[in-house]
């Protein structure tokens, strides 16, 4: 299936609030030398100013499906411009579809595992959220659409670090961290980021799950790329019910609305159990469970078995075989709003083998 | 359910595979449409191939980029491009420019009247040019899906976002929504004026009785519904998006309401195109493992056109006549069979 996988077209998701620097991102994309021609699908009414031979407007439409389910939308129009560039074939390697600050990057998310034919010739790469250092912090109280896009990345490019001071840097990053632990998080001037770091990331790739750890952040050493990961493992679980406390330099935040759960276990899972449950979940919950992720071990089972969901969708299948002494441990993540913790817990542990 | 093997069971079923004239158009083909006896295969981008009864290629170039949609009235196919233009090609390969949008938008949805008048749109906006009269627009609250006109009179269908608009482009009346949430991407009116069926996202189809807007829920299909033919006089609406043609009866004057469909010519391939017989009850199938069957709607004979074993069918037409057959592959193998 890798050959079927690398053959479909690339799309990387580009979201961020207004003013944050998605198009100042999209032009150092393009005019970077790299040999590739991009697709790249905007705003009808979104900022001008991009330079690319290929330039699609769209009308960001979000259709509900009628599988009954409320939060199963879908971009319309992308379904539409997907196939019309896919007589294209050849003409491009990636599509960049850049949404407009308000947007809510799910419906995105979801053309890609709702519709049939997309899934045939486009694979959803990653969701990089560009995010404003300076006026972040205050757009996670006053805009929703701002926090849904941190919670939604895969990748963050927190930019205009130039306009703020290293405490205020730290404040903003650990404001992002109690959101969204599991995005990758550049810090940057003007957009100024690896290529690489943004594109072809596989964030929705079943095979490139292989661990699920936050990214763990040092406070105030100002270096501009923090994405290193540290030996350390810490257990950031948030069972911590004080609203913000100090963890190696830097501040641990809860947001009031938006959370991350995480959860794990040395124990096999019961598959017979499990898999019910995560669909029962994410039926009942899944308006309010943004984004989900799985390392599973079942027991009589020598594969691990990975998932991913957006909402209510869920995709997983068995990645490869567990490595000799690789610990055989299940970690979940959900990031979401106001997630029933307690009752996801309860469930996990019922799935657990005695 | 079978499946055509080329080794063991080619004895078992009628082939006229050896009477195929094979083609290789050299582009992927998206469509393909007779302008009298030549066949005109739509590329996927840039151009239209007119190929006449002896197999000879002559490639038109049509739009400076992807062919979006396509149209047909027997005397020219009509292609909506990315290069925000609306072109015409005869069968002599004569090209006319109809339209350019002025924003240069993509032309998404194409449809030709009987008697002239050509429809089309880009994003959200319709456009109709009846014979002699002036362009006349029309926004629609969402992307314009799929267009079609009406068999008698100036009636525009136009499917969109949770219905359909009927407009009367020559008459000042408010236009007539169809409601039904969901989105709509084709439209087909029944030959006798009687029913609107429109193709969905999801896989269903959706129709309405005019006279008194009943609605007809069309569902049960794995996949989405591309391709649509009506049988011989109108009787039957042949449909793919399923392992088998679906055929739904619309003789009597409630349709298909509370009736099931036929299921005809089962394969373990997913039905890709349909095209009736203009005259006869017969259609042809193609499917998505690039196997084309002939297949007799009374009692589901099946002749074997072609083969399985290349990229799915895209594109399947029968000449006016009824005595050509045209068809090709994604990768623009194709072939005419003459009856």
């Amino acid at each position: 299936m890798a050959d079927l996988t690398s053959q479909k077209i690339p799309v990387t998701v580009l979201t961020g609030y207004l003013g944050a620097g998605k198009t100042t991102l999209l032009n150092r994309i393009l005019s970077e030398n790299h040999g590739k021609k991009y697709a790249v699908i905007v705003n009808e009414f979104g900022e001008i100013g991009i330079d690319n031979d290929l330039i699609i407007g769209a009308d960001e439409e979000v259709f509900e499906m009628n599988n009954g389910c409320v939060c199963c939308t879908v971009r319309g129009d992308l379904v539409r411009i997907l196939e019309g560039l896919m007589k294209r074939k050849g003409k491009f390697d990636a599509i960049i579809v850049e949404t407009t600050g308000l947007a809510d990057p799910a419906p995105v998310a979801q053309t890609f595992f709702v519709d049939e034919d997309v899934q045939k010739n486009a694979r959803l790469d990653a969701v990089v959220t560009v995010a404003d250092a300076k006026w972040l912090a205050d757009r996670l109280k006053d805009a929703p659409e701002a926090k849904n896009q941190i919670a939604f990345a895969d990748v963050i490019v927190l930019n205009k670090t130039d306009l703020v001071s290293p405490a205020e840097l730290n404040e903003v990053e650990a404001r992002i961290r109690a959101i969204n632990p599991y995005a990758k998080l550049h810090r940057t001037e003007r957009c100024q980021v690896k290529l690489s770091d943004v594109l072809e990331r596989g964030a929705f790739d079943l095979d490139r799950i292989l661990e699920l750890e936050p990214e763990f952040l040092e406070a105030g050493d100002g270096h501009d790329h923090h994405d290193h990961h540290h030996g350390h493992d810490h257990h950031h679980d948030h069972d911590h019910s004080h609203d913000s406390h100090n963890s190696g330099g830097l501040k641990h935040y809860h947001d009031e609305d938006m959370q991350s759960l995480s959860l794990r276990s040395a124990k096999p899972l019961d598959a017979t159990k499990f898999m019910p449950w995560l669909q029962n979940l994410v039926a009942s919950e899944g308006q309010k469970i943004l984004r989900s992720k799985g390392i599973l071990a079942f027991s009589d089972d020598d594969d691990r078995y990975v998932f991913q969901g957006v909402h209510m969708m869920l995709e997983g299948d068995h990645q490869r075989a567990w490595k000799d002494g690789e610990a055989r441990e299940s970690r979940l993540v959900f990031i979401g709003r106001e997630l029933p913790e307690q009752m996801i817990r309860d469930g996990f542990e019922d799935c657990i083998t005695p | 359910m079978k499946e055509f093997d080329p080794g063991d069971n080619a004895a078992s079923i009628v082939s006229v595979t050896d009477r195929v004239r094979p083609l290789s158009i050299g582009m992927p083909v998206t469509a393909v449409h007779f302008l009298g006896s030549q066949a005109a295969f739509v590329g996927a981008e840039e151009t239209v191939a007119l190929v006449n009864t002896a197999g000879e290629i002559s490639p038109v170039a049509v739009h400076g980029g992807g062919i979006l949609c396509v149209a047909s009235d027997g005397t020219r196919v009509v292609t909506g491009g990315d290069d925000g233009r609306l072109v015409a090609t005869d069968a002599k390969g004569e090209v006319t420019l109809l339209a350019t949008d002025a924003k240069r938008r993509w032309i998404d949805t194409v449809a030709l009247h009987p008697e002239g008048a050509v429809a089309w749109s880009a994003g959200k906006t319709a456009f109709v040019r009846s014979g002699r009269a002036e362009e006349k627009s029309f926004a629609m609250p969402s992307t314009v899906g799929g267009l079609a006109f009406a068999p008698k009179g100036l009636r525009l269908a136009v499917a969109h976002y949770n219905g359909v608009t009927l407009w009367f482009p020559n008459m000042t009346a408010n236009p007539e929504f169809l409601e039904w949430a969901g989105s709509h991407l084709g439209a087909v009116f029944s030959p006798d004026n009687r029913f609107l069926v429109t193709t969905m996202h999801e896989p269903s189809l959706h129709g309405w009785r005019l006279a008194d807007n009943r609605h007809m829920r069309m569902t049960g299909y794995p996949g989405r519904v591309r391709s649509m033919s009506w049988s011989a006089g109108g009787k039957a609406l042949a449909t793919s998006g399923a392992d088998a043609v679906i055929m739904w009866p619309f003789a009597s004057k409630d349709g298909p309401m509370g009736k099931e469909p036929a299921m005809l010519a089962p394969l373990q391939a997913r039905v890709s195109m349909v095209a009736c017989h203009p005259k006869q009850d017969i259609f042809a199938a193609g499917y998505s493992d690039g196997t084309i069957l002939m297949v007799r709607l009374n009692d589901g004979a099946e002749i074997l056109v072609r083969k399985n074993g290349t990229p799915p069918v895209t594109a399947l037409a029968w000449n006016a006549k009824g005595t050509l057959l045209a068809f090709a592959a994604e990768d623009g193998d194709a072939g005419l069979l003459e009856l």
